[in-house]
């Protein structure tokens, strides 16, 4: 190890954006642990709050405080680490760790770069510099250049010709990036990309779009011993980013020589720029010739890496972080065999399929096209003994409503329809080709449209043409054997042979065709593995030792989605955890590469596979647990719940029942009627008639929304009996099978709870408060720790609401209930029988183990044997603030304004001593990147001139200067605060469009408008706004907040105070 | 046809076979994803069953030019899923075909990762691919059957023959020598002498070489005392570099013992480390015997060792002026990390 190194600080990576997301959590966790085995004293600092690596026990100072140069500097100032460990945190780690340096911050304080030297991130990230090292070695890179400006990038492409990629240097996940066919598409692509670089900065490149693109992972020690842990092949050629592309591990296309020359290409690589620690590099290999181009190098621990450490079980992480200390490869031991060292090349024995999940069931209308931007917000990956078998449980491991490789709305396509599909670029592509195949439409014209390569669609064909073999011979003892060897469910089996799924699976096992389970041992059985993970295949022999009659199954809640994030990963950990410490044996299901929960060493056992009724009984009649847990992944693991119990599982903690009363709507309005407890009063409408009807009954604004949609989906907030039959009209047509809801819509303060209960006592840690009023997703507004505004008749009463709900559905465990505090009033909103997003942050900022009592209630013990009383816990002497964090910029097209459907993607948390503190912080770590001074655009709907002028007065105090557009800026006329009016962009002219572009305004507060004319106008503006990457707030509320945050600073209030949790604690 | 491998031990795995063909073969495992073709053809495999533990095999097709001998001499394949719609720029056919030309007993669809535990928990053993139709005296009869033991003699070269260009002229001893060594030396600017595996040391050092090359080859190097004898008339005659069995005999010519592994090194994904540097490297391995490291002179060097088992992976013997390693530095298939031996034995010769 490194002479002197005794103290370490860890960087990591902030919230949960598109192309950053719980990989570090991962990634940050191991690394944690990895230098605390070593006897490090562990710094880390990260905004995120709903990560693992920020629990208390990760490492011995943990700081959630913003990743920003002046925070960070002043923990370093604080704690004195010997060295810095970046290349962990994502490309913001990396950032961080270049900021540093460049501001001397290292130098000053002797704080050693561990790892990845400066220099190496730098040749890795400057296309210049990198270029001239490809050079220097011989590696061939695409003919580009850098340009700072459009007209010189725009005469580059004259040049060498189009297509042409465009990519701005240290933006994440490909951000403003695309690939440009013409001169129009160039200046737009480059113009954006250069107001994204952190250092205006773009590369310009002849584009090999439609070639193979592989990637390998590799790594090096500072003996320059050098191993490739794993490479991939992207289904998608280059075009797709890798994010967003359908992976394969290992290569299936490449012959040896293929393999090994890209495989030497790598090592050679990383030598040249002396890595220590992991890398990942891409490659464009030519589909016909062995030429290739290097097309990106990744100087640190990244999505991939985590995706090659789950599909080999080589610990990448884990090994980076020791590397980085000093030690070599062969001195760290592959914990996987516990015998062999991490100095080998690991080899697999099944095949990997990784399949991006993208939010596009939240942004109706975006862009769906993929390209060099990443969209997805997280992954599945799946593993099988063929392609097939992975790919399709791959397929239902997503969620998005198909458990096989088939769309409803597809199949009713003509095959000219679906040969135009075929050239559509998205989500949907794959199965555009599989129902391509299955109208008969050729190898080579799949093949030319979509650069798949042969083996993939013929591989696809084999799944094609299995279904026609179950639909015309039924059943058969072949038939159902390859239809199961391919992982294709009993549900589909028994669809396309006419028969239920229990006549299917009788069937089956009457054949004793069942599943087995096999190892990951990274070697491919050459050596005993000490790791029980599993995933299952239909072989012969199966190697799973059953944990005995003290397991217990937590289910995981699959991939990242906006409203299913890490927060749930966090609680089956943390359950899983719990379980071992009451001396069960946890096993954990879930099929999501990125979490810290599929790392092999979090469960006694864990299983990589699909969360569906069919594959989690078959790890339940093999495993035989006491029972599953399904209130910490998530609404995943709540669906599974039921469906489980009927097939005679025991679902630990809450009752089936009780879940139902809470999730069902009738049930619960008589729950409520039964206890006295109010809820905003709404109606069942099925149809536009009856619809109006209701609305006569109820008071507007109302909150509509289909019934039989999930997750806020289609839900808006309608002021006047036009817009509702302007949302009758357009948006959701009302129906005896699909009827609406129709809910007053209480404005008003949001409150959220979550408690724990045994049944008898209810236990609640704390309550949080919403800044943004009612109609915002609570998961899209900023909460803050203790409540603020409600006085103690008003907690009293959130109380006893809080224990009668609770008691009254017999929750054991989690419980999470959401409230409105309207003109004086408490209502209900909703009740959600599980652990919920807040309860990462609430933990941490009142350090209850809220998950290990909820986990340990389940298994029988009751909140006094744990020593915890019911009620409120009184608040502590600190505030947390929890900010939403947004990932607009990757999503062309999508709706940026706030309401009830979830848009964020990730949280920062901000803690302090006061209110205003806490949420400075959490302004900050969220990057809103309000400016200091500047101009502000105003324009607001009608309801809202009145509250936006009083913050337009707060804002010039400021020494802002207001501008608004005609009715906003009429109103401020006329209420004597003069403003300069804009003109709106279809008003043409010298507009509010042309005043963005030209970088004359700084931040936009814009708020919603219905059924008006000039709706879409501000929609472009606010996606003008995210595409130039100026902040743009939608709601008065989070304007107001911000405002109070600048004001106090300008008072002078010192805000900047760094603390560990653990400094916290000591209050 | 549905068939299905035993094992001396009883242990029965189902598949399918591709001809009806039985095989009686030592059963082992390869455990590298790439570089079946080369496997396949490399004739140190004489004798035996391959197991690929890889699942998917023939994924991208045949490619000719990088077969390691004019034909496979392994007693059988066995694979899971062997891929006859392969897809690469390179392929020129399916590899069912050319096993099927070779007439090589194929077990396929059945599960490979079983057959590899069996053999990783009791070591590598005696085992016959049989088709399901045949009579159990039969199967006997087959199991029943011993060992070839003559193995290199039916892999080495009927004749002496000259390949290559080049400054230096080795003379190669060619015990199932794979194509990629011959080519990998002439590339370091040799020009190859090759001779049969029992050709006299007089008439190998009557060429006047600048120095010996010892190949690989199938089987236990304690069946060629014939060989061993003439090594031993080689030894400190001139520069000499050794691979695989090459090593092993030069090891016993010396005076080392060899021992038989458990379930032999057999991949493209070992470590192996430099004993004098500390750096370690990847290597492609296919060996089922050793030479015992505590067996080997004083005056010998032990250069290499295994970090999986520790084993000896190399060792080099400056009296006598020749150095050998255990693993393929040739590759194919197989990381390329280790072609600085080639150079190495280009500098021995050379006189540095």
């Amino acid at each position: 190890m490194i002479e002197g190194l005794k103290k370490v600080l860890v960087i990591g990576s902030g919230p949960i954006i598109i192309g950053q997301a719980a990989e570090f959590d991962y990634a940050g966790t191991q690394a944690c642990r990895a230098l605390k085995e070593e006897g490090l004293e562990v710094v880390l600092i990260n905004s995120n709050p709903a990560t693992i690596m920020t629990d208390e026990d990760i490492a011995d100072r943990v700081y959630v405080e913003p990743i920003s140069l002046d925070y960070v500097t002043e923990v370093i100032e604080k704690e004195r680490p010997d060295g810095l460990l970046a290349t962990l945190g994502g490309q913001v780690g990396l950032n961080m760790a270049v900021e540093l340096a460049n501001a001397g911050v290292l130098e000053k304080y002797h704080v050693q770069l561990l790892g990845t030297r400066l220099s190496a991130i730098e040749e890795a990230e400057d296309r210049e510099l990198f270029k001239k090292a490809m050079k220097d070695i011989n590696q061939p890179v695409p003919e580009s250049d850098i340009f700072e400006d459009v007209p010189s990038a725009m005469a580059f492409a004259e040049k060498i010709g189009y297509p042409i990629i465009v990519r701005p240097a240290f933006t994440l996940g490909g951000t403003g990036g695309g690939i440009a066919y013409n001169d129009d598409e160039l200046f737009m692509i480059a113009t954006r990309g250069i107001k994204l670089s952190p250092i205006n900065q773009i590369l310009v490149e002849r584009s090999v779009a439609g070639w193979k693109e592989i990637e390998y992972e590799v790594m090096r020690d500072k003996a320059d011993n050098c191993i490739i842990v794993c490479n991939m092949e992207n289904i998608d050629p280059v075009g797709i980013h890798t994010g967003d592309s359908i992976v394969v591990a290992p290569s299936q296309t490449l012959n040896d020589l293929q393999y090994q020359m890209l495989r030497t290409a790598s090592l050679a690589i990383i030598r040249r720029l002396k890595i220590e620690g992991g890398c990942n590099v891409q490659y464009a290999l030519d589909p016909n010739s062995n030429q290739y181009y290097v097309i990106e190098v990744n100087p640190r621990v990244s999505r991939s890496s985590a995706l090659a450490s789950k599909a080999t079980g080589y610990p990448i992480a884990k090994v980076a972080a020791k590397v980085a200390t000093g030690l070599t490869l062969d001195q760290i031991t592959n914990a996987v065999t516990g015998k062999t060292t991490a100095c080998f090349e690991p080899t697999l024995d099944y095949c990997v399929v990784k399949f991006p999940r993208w939010p596009f069931e939240k942004f109706a209308l975006a862009d769906r096209t993929l390209g060099t931007q990443m969209k997805a917000t997280g992954e599945v990956m799946a593993l099988d003994r063929c392609f097939e078998g992975a790919l399709l449980k791959a397929v239902r491991s997503l969620e998005i409503g198909v458990n096989y490789l088939s769309l409803k709305k597809l199949e009713s396509k003509s095959l000219i329809d679906i040969a135009e599909l075929l050239k559509n670029q998205d989500d949907e592509r794959i199965f555009v080709v599989a129902q391509a195949l299955r109208l008969g439409i050729g190898f080579d014209k799949i093949h030319y449209i979509t650069g798949y390569d042969m083996w993939f669609l013929k591989k696809i064909k084999n799944i094609v043409d299995l279904e026609d073999n179950l639909r015309r011979n039924n059943l058969t003892e072949d038939n159902i054997r390859l239809a199961k060897r391919y992982s294709m469910p009993d549900a589909v089996i028994a669809q396309l042979t006419s028969k239920t799924e229990e006549q299917v699976r009788a069937f089956r096992e009457k054949l004793d065709i069942r599943p087995t389970f096999k190892m990951v041992d990274t070697c491919a059985a050459e050596f005993e593995a000490a790791t029980p993970y599993y995933y299952s295949c239909y072989a012969t022999e199966d190697e799973v030792k059953p944990l005995g009659d003290k397991s217990v199954i937590v289910l995981g809640s699959g991939p990242i989605r906006i409203g299913q994030g890490i927060e749930f990963d966090y609680c089956s950990v943390h359950s899983a955890w719990a379980l071992r410490k009451a001396g069960m044996n946890s096993i954990i299901i879930n099929n999501n590469p990125e979490t810290v929960s599929t790392d092999f060493d979090t469960s006694d056992s864990l299983y990589f596979e699909p969360l569906t009724v069919e594959d989690v009984m078959a790890v339940v009649e093999k495993e035989k647990p006491v029972g599953v847990i399904c209130q910490f992944g998530g609404q995943t693991a709540i669906n599974l719940a039921a469906p489980l119990a009927k097939r005679g599982v025991t679902v630990l903690g809450t009752s089936v029942d009780g879940m139902d009363r809470a999730e069902d709507r009738e049930r619960f309005d008589e729950l409520l009627a039964k206890l006295n407890i109010p809820r905003p009063d709404g109606r069942i409408a099925t149809s536009d008639t009856e619809a109006m009807q209701v609305s006569k009954e109820l008071e507007f604004p109302l909150i509509v929304r289909p019934s039989y949609v999930l997750g806020g989906r289609a839900m808006e907030i309608v002021y006047t009996e036009k817009e509702l039959e302007r949302y009758l009209r357009e948006a959701v047509i009302a129906s005896p099978d699909h009827p609406i809801l129709i809910d007053e819509y209480m404005v008003g303060r949001e409150v959220e709870v979550d408690a724990i209960s045994d049944g008898k006592d209810v236990f609640i840690p704390g309550i949080m408060e919403q800044v943004e009023r009612a109609g915002v997703h609570s998961g899209d507004s900023i909460a803050v720790y203790p409540p603020q505004h409600l006085d103690k008749a008003m907690i009293d009463q959130i109380v006893d609401y809080t224990t009668r709900i609770t008691l009254e559905l017999q929750v054991k465990g989690a419980v999470n209930i959401q409230f409105v505090v309207s003109k004086g009033k408490l209502y209900i909103i909703e009740v959600n029988p599980r652990s919920s997003r807040t309860v990462p942050f609430l933990s941490k900022v009142t350090h209850v183990p809220m998950v290990e009592l909820a986990t340990r209630i389940a298994l029988g013990e009751t909140l006094k044997e744990m020593g915890y009383e019911g009620g409120l816990m009184p608040a502590k002497p600190h505030v947390a603030a929890k900010a939403p964090v947004f990932s607009f910029s990757k999503i062309g097209l999508a709706e940026i304004a706030l309401g009830p459907e979830m848009k964020s993607t990730g949280e920062v948390m901000g803690i302090g001593k006061t209110y205003s503190e806490a949420l400075y912080k959490a302004v900050n770590g969220a990057k809103m990147k309000i400016p200091a001074g500047g101009t502000i655009l105003v324009t607001v709907a009608d309801r809202d001139k009145a509250e936006a002028l009083q913050l337009a007065r707060g804002f010039q105090e400021l020494g802002y200067h207001i501008i608004a557009t005609a009715g906003t800026g009429k109103y401020f006329n006329e209420q004597g605060f003069p403003v300069d009016v804009v003109r709106k962009i279809h008003e043409g002219g010298t507009n509010i469009a042309t005043l963005i572009r030209n970088g004359k305004i700084d931040l936009v507060v814009n708020t919603l408008t219905f059924g008006k004319h000039p709706e879409r106008d501000g929609f472009n503006l606010r996606r003008m706004a995210v595409e130039l990457a100026i902040p743009c707030l939608t709601s008065l509320d989070t304007a107001r907040e911000v405002l109070r945050v600048f004001a106090n600073k300008g008072k002078g209030q010192g805000y900047h105070h760094v603390a560990a949790l653990q400094d916290y604690d000591q209050e | 046809m549905k068939g299905c491998l035993i094992l001396a031990n009883g242990q029965k795995f189902y598949g399918q076979m591709l001809m009806d063909t039985p095989a009686v073969g030592e059963v082992v495992f390869n455990t590298g994803m790439t570089g079946y073709q080369e496997t396949f053809t490399d004739p140190s495999y004489a004798g035996q069953i391959i197991t690929m533990t890889y699942p998917l095999i023939g994924n991208y097709g045949l490619f000719h030019e990088i077969e390691q001998a004019d034909r496979p001499y392994a007693a059988g394949f066995i694979v899971s899923e062997l891929c006859d719609m392969p897809s690469n720029w390179q392929n020129e056919g399916n590899l069912s075909t050319f096993i099927m030309t070779h007439h090589i007993p194929c077990l396929y669809g059945v599960d490979t990762r079983a057959i590899t535990r069996a053999i990783r928990s009791q070591g590598v053993m005696k085992g016959v691919i049989v088709p399901e139709t045949m009579a159990e005296e039969d199967i006997k009869d087959l199991m029943a059957q011993p060992l070839e033991k003559m193995l290199v003699r039916k892999v080495t070269p009927g004749s002496v023959r000259q390949v290559g260009q080049g400054r230096y002229h080795v003379a190669v001893m060619d015990f199932g020598a794979k194509a990629n060594i011959l080519k990998d030396l002439i590339r370091n600017d040799c020009r190859l002498t090759v001779f049969p595996a029992y050709t006299k040391a007089e008439d190998v050092l009557a060429v006047q070489p600048d120095g010996i090359f010892l190949s690989n080859g199938p089987g236990d190097p304690q069946d060629l005392p014939e060989i061993i004898e003439e090594v031993k008339k080689l030894i400190g005659k001139k520069p000499m570099f050794g691979i695989c069995l090459g090593h092993q005999l030069l090891g016993l010519s010396v005076g080392a013992k060899s021992r038989k592994l458990t379930f032999g090194h057999r991949g493209a994904n070992h470590p192996v480390k430099d004993v004098r540097t500390g750096r370690v490297y990847i290597t492609s391995q296919n060996h089922g015997y050793v030479i015992d490291e505590n067996t080997l002179p004083d005056d010998a060097i032990v250069t290499h060792i295994n970090l999986h088992d520790k084993t000896l992976e190399g060792f080099a013997y400056p009296k006598y002026n020749f150095f050998c390693v255990q693993y393929h530095p040739e590759a194919s298939p197989g990381p390329t990390d280790n072609l600085y031996l080639f150079e190495q034995f280009v500098k021995l010769m050379e006189g540095k």
